[in-house]
């Protein structure tokens, strides 16, 4: 430990339901070796509600996951700033309760949802997925969420149903951000019906067993480990089922650099930069970089998804 | 790595700000200044430069090499770090006695280095352009200055040829 003991008080008592679920928390953590890393994290603990999530290790790589620092404090969500530690400076404005999902477009239930009901139905898991932006820098993170395939279902997509588009909140007084014309407001994502229907995708509500942050993407959140960061939209408050490909916020700003597809590929290189390999953040300064892997390692789960597609031209 | 660019850039412009304040001033003293902040510059940029090559791309020549071919800000940026060394080498008071007029005319590069400076920071930016557009416009600031001091002197010594 690098840290020097502090001399205890009645206020350092951790009461006993949060101690429970602590224990709880890290048992589940152990069985992959988390625990350790965790431990590690002091140097700012976690914040936010308990969430009572079952580590999903079939689902969940063996790296050590970033600290919570890390996670929390380097984020690139615009709608707060364009500097990476914009979100967590500023994200405090958006008012996360109550949130509400509105489902519309080609399915059978459509209208709006509290995120409350949205999530009853399903129980929380936590997944350790690696995290891959296209500026070549990575991340591991002990996510909270359920899976998003579940969730489509209970709304019954049509046959016509190909596409599901995603849209962030648009409010400038609670998204500073919003105000300047950097990309086109609300931010918005798709994914292929059957990507977002993927075992993989995940609709994220928090992070190392707590409620997430505002600055990512609190109250709900996409995760797709296998594309590039920007997919993984934030703060959602609209999901529609859709016949053609939706736009994405950044195709839309940049389309010959950013695609619709957006799978992490290291042999495709981004327009003025390498994606052959990544930084990897929390490896402090002269950490060698690391080889970017195809789907950013998740291959073998989701190449079949793309066979038969010339992943150069439809990046 | 970012920041370390940012101070170089800051510190060309800094070093071009000497001479219109002290044209402005009228205080010379401030004219000793001017190499001390530019080989600041240089420093930074070397730092910036040796940043990239050793703990960004970690010596993979094969890497930097595609870099250097393929990507058009790295070029530029490369362009602008080459153009200052001879600036930083020519530095020195004996270098300034050697070369006279000359030296003045290589110094000019700085101009060139600079907006090299600016160019490479305005395109690696993934979107948000407004501050390279702030540094570009305060180098444009800086040559506009330049340029209409030199016009007025150049008025100046025609008006008595006139009479």
């Amino acid at each position: 430990m690098r840290h020097r003991p502090r001399p205890l008080t009645e206020q350092h008592v951790t009461p006993e339901s949060l101690y429970l679920t602590r224990r709880h928390l890290i048992s589940g953590l152990l069985g992959t070796g988390i625990g350790l890393a965790v431990g590690d994290a002091h140097a700012s603990l976690p914040t936010g509600a308990v969430l009572h999530a079952a580590h999903n290790a079939a689902m969940s790589v063996s790296a050590p996951p970033n600290s919570w620092d890390d996670i929390t404090t380097y984020n690139n969500y615009y709608e707060f700033g364009t500097d990476k530690s914009d979100p967590a400076q500023y994200a405090g404005s958006l008012r996360v309760t109550p949130w509400t999902v509105t489902i519309g477009g080609e399915a059978d239930i459509t209208g709006p949802v509290s995120l409350d009901d949205l999530l009853k139905p399903h129980a929380l898991e936590e997944r350790i997925y690696r995290l891959r932006c296209v500026e070549a820098w990575s991340m591991v993170i002990p996510w909270v969420g359920i899976p998003l395939g579940e969730v489509l279902r209970r709304f019954k997509p049509r046959s016509n149903a190909k596409y599901v588009r995603f849209t962030t909140l648009n409010d400038p007084t609670q998204m500073p951000g919003e105000r300047s014309s950097i990309l086109h407001w609300p931010y918005t994502e798709g994914l292929r019906l059957d990507e977002a229907m993927h075992p993989l995708s995940l609709l994220a509500v928090g992070l190392y067993g707590r409620s997430l942050p505002n600055q990512n993407g609190a109250p709900l959140r996409l995760v797709v480990p296998w594309k590039y960061g920007f997919k993984s939209i934030k703060a959602i408050v609209g999901i529609e089922f859709v016949e053609r490909e939706p736009r994405s916020a950044w195709s839309q700003a940049n389309p010959k650099e950013y695609g619709f597809y957006a799978n992490v590929n290291p042999a495709v290189d981004h327009p003025r930069w390498s994606q052959a390999s990544e930084r990897h953040i929390g490896g402090g300064l002269f950490a060698p970089r690391q080889p970017t892997l195809p789907f950013n390692g998740y291959a073998e789960q989701v190449a079949d998804l793309y066979r038969g597609m010339d992943l150069r031209r439809q990046f | 790595m970012d920041q370390l660019g940012l101070w170089s850039l800051r510190l060309l412009l800094i070093t071009l700000c000497i001479t219109p304040l002290r044209q402005l001033t009228g205080w010379s003293p401030l004219q000793r200044f001017r190499r001390m902040l530019g080989l600041f510059a240089f420093f930074y940029v070397c730092l910036h430069v040796a940043m990239y090559v050793a703990v960004d791309q970690r010596f993979n020549w094969p890497e930097l090499w595609k870099d250097l071919t393929q990507h058009g800000w790295i070029i530029v940026g490369c362009v602008a770090f080459v153009l200052l060394i001879p600036l930083a080498i020519t530095s020195t008071k004996s270098a300034m006695r050697q070369l006279g007029r000359q030296w003045q005319r290589l110094h000019a590069a700085i101009y060139v280095a600079t907006l090299g400076g600016c160019w490479h920071y305005y395109w690696q930016v993934k979107r948000d352009v407004r501050p390279p557009l702030a540094y570009a416009a305060m180098f444009a600031l800086l040559m506009g200055w330049r340029i209409i001091h030199r016009w007025r002197q150049a008025q100046r010594l025609r008006v008595p040829r006139t009479h």
